[in-house]
């Protein structure tokens, strides 16, 4: 039971956020549509867009699931203060995570010289907008994982460990198991975010259609020339952020 | 819903749509009387428009003018959908155009000044480029405006005049970041305006080149539509145009149309 006054500042925060995307749906020229979202530049910016943020969040799995187990399962010191910088990119304006990525992996930055003489160059390529993605889509992960791991518990970890297993047998038949339904929603969000990957990209990677312009900067580039198409391509973003939102229940539920 | 309940959504409703206007207008009646003159002005004039501003300012007891700086066609884009703009100075005739297709010009758009495309490299110049030819280099990393905005339309008619095809690392969506690139040294060069170059003072290197005579941007100025004070509005424009004005432009870079 709940105070009925709730209901009305509710309605009012629900119809701020669907209204727009009521809105987006209206403006959309329904005839047009599928022509306006099959041209070859956003073609060529939604399959970049999906192979991207496809390798992100595999990223963020390979080294940001070990990160959420290594923060939840230990204790040492500054634990704290780690878990809030690992946490920082959820928070940071993505620009400045663009900046930030430029001098450290761009041509004159900290890791600029190194990569240059292995015959990386980052800059303006496909691996800088998986990078930015990875920045930017790996806190969700870490806290989805994190919050799955402390809410499960250890006590199954530890009976399996006093029968005999050794730790990489717990972690592999015991705790990834355990937390997958957060591990899944984790990589659903990840893979949202990177999908959405705006600022750090535009400031770190550049834009350059098949290479970096990802379906966000497609939009925005669209913007100024053909408006009917960024709003086509919008309501493409939207669908696939619906769909997005979809699975992830799917996966919390089935838990 | 019940009646309350309604009455209450209504209310909230009314509060927030009201927020917005309500902080508005005790923002007009701070200064005590103050008029506010708001100009919507192309980013590449945010340190001259604010200098002329400033004079402006001083010439005019009461008078606070007020800037919005941004991509010309994003800015013709706020002002059809109701900006409260009293002014607008445009980077290019082609989104003047707009605001006057759109029957939003207060008046006949006048040009004000011009600008030329310039290359700019990082200090130093690394990649040693020294004509336009060299952009087209195979090792040369080149950063552009997309052909889509002013300066990239600019930059493609001078890469079709001097018969070079360029191959550039990226298209941005403006001056700024095409320039943003080229001071963090990630690119060899940009094709950006003279009056950039000027403005970003020693982090970055100019290049002139012939071709950049025959491609002149024109930036025209026009009172908005509907402005509160008409003559106000006037008064700013003559002094962009005047020789105070021209000035200012002239001391950044900008030629006389």
């Amino acid at each position: 039971m709940i105070p009925r006054w709730l209901y009305a500042p509710a309605a009012v925060g629900a119809a701020f956020v669907l209204l727009p995307l009521v809105a987006i749906a209206a403006r959309v020229e329904w005839t047009d549509l599928f022509d306006l979202v099959t041209s070859q530049a956003s073609k060529d910016a939604l399959w970049l867009s999906l192979r991207t943020s496809a390798i992100a969040t595999l990223l963020c799995l390979l080294f940001g699931t070990p990160m959420a187990v290594v923060l939840a399962r230990t204790s040492f010191p500054g634990q704290g203060v780690v878990r809030s910088l690992v946490l920082l990119p959820l928070v940071l304006p993505p620009v400045v995570g663009g900046i930030a990525l430029l001098y450290t992996f761009g041509r004159r930055g900290l890791l600029g010289h190194e990569l240059d003489v292995l015959g990386l160059q980052v800059a303006f390529s496909t691996t800088a907008v998986v990078l930015a993605q990875t920045f930017v889509a790996m806190p969700f992960l870490v806290v989805s994982i994190e919050g799955a791991l402390r809410t499960a518990g250890q006590r199954y970890e530890v009976a399996a460990a006093s029968l005999g297993a050794r730790p990489t047998t717990v972690f592999r038949r015991v705790t990834l198991p355990l937390v997958l339904p957060g591990l899944v929603s984790g990589a659903v969000l990840a893979f949202a975010r990177s999908l959405g990957e705006f600022g750090a990209t535009i400031t770190f990677a550049g834009s350059l259609q098949g290479v970096t312009r990802t379906l966000p900067l497609e939009i925005y580039q669209l913007r100024e020339t053909d408006v009917d198409a960024a709003v086509a391509l919008s309501l493409v973003l939207v669908v696939v952020a619906v769909l997005v939102i979809g699975l992830a229940r799917q996966g919390r539920s089935a838990a | 819903m019940t009646r309350r309940a309604r009455g209450v959504l209504l209310g909230i409703s009314l509060a927030v749509l009201a927020l917005p206007s309500a902080s508005c207008g005790s923002d007009d009646e701070t200064g005590g009387g103050t008029t506010t003159l708001t100009v919507y002005a192309a980013a590449s004039l945010t340190s001259t428009f604010e200098e002329i501003g400033r004079r402006f300012e001083a010439e005019h007891d009461g008078v606070q003018v007020k800037f919005s700086f941004g991509g010309s066609s994003d800015l013709v884009a706020q002002i059809q959908n109701g900006a409260p703009a009293d002014v607008f100075a445009s980077a290019d005739t082609a989104n003047m155009d707009k605001l006057v297709a759109a029957g939003l010009d207060g008046g006949d758009p006048q040009d004000f000044a011009t600008n030329v495309l310039e290359i700019a490299v990082p200090p130093g110049n690394p990649a040693d480029v020294h004509s336009f030819q060299d952009l087209a280099g195979p090792d040369v990393k080149v950063v552009v405006c997309a052909p889509e905005v002013p300066c990239g339309a600019a930059t493609s008619q001078v890469a079709q005049r001097a018969g070079v095809t360029v191959h550039p690392v990226s298209e941005e969506q403006s001056v700024t970041d095409v320039l943003g690139k080229v001071t963090s040294g990630e690119a060899d060069a940009g094709v950006v305006y003279v009056t950039d170059v000027l403005a970003a003072g020693d982090s970055v290197d100019g290049i002139e080149f012939p071709e950049s005579a025959e491609v002149v941007n024109t930036y025209p100025i026009a009172p908005v539509e509907g402005t509160d004070d008409p003559d106000l509005a006037r008064e700013f424009i003559e002094l962009v145009l005047g020789d105070a004005g021209q000035h200012i432009l002239q001391d950044a870079g900008f030629g006389q149309p």
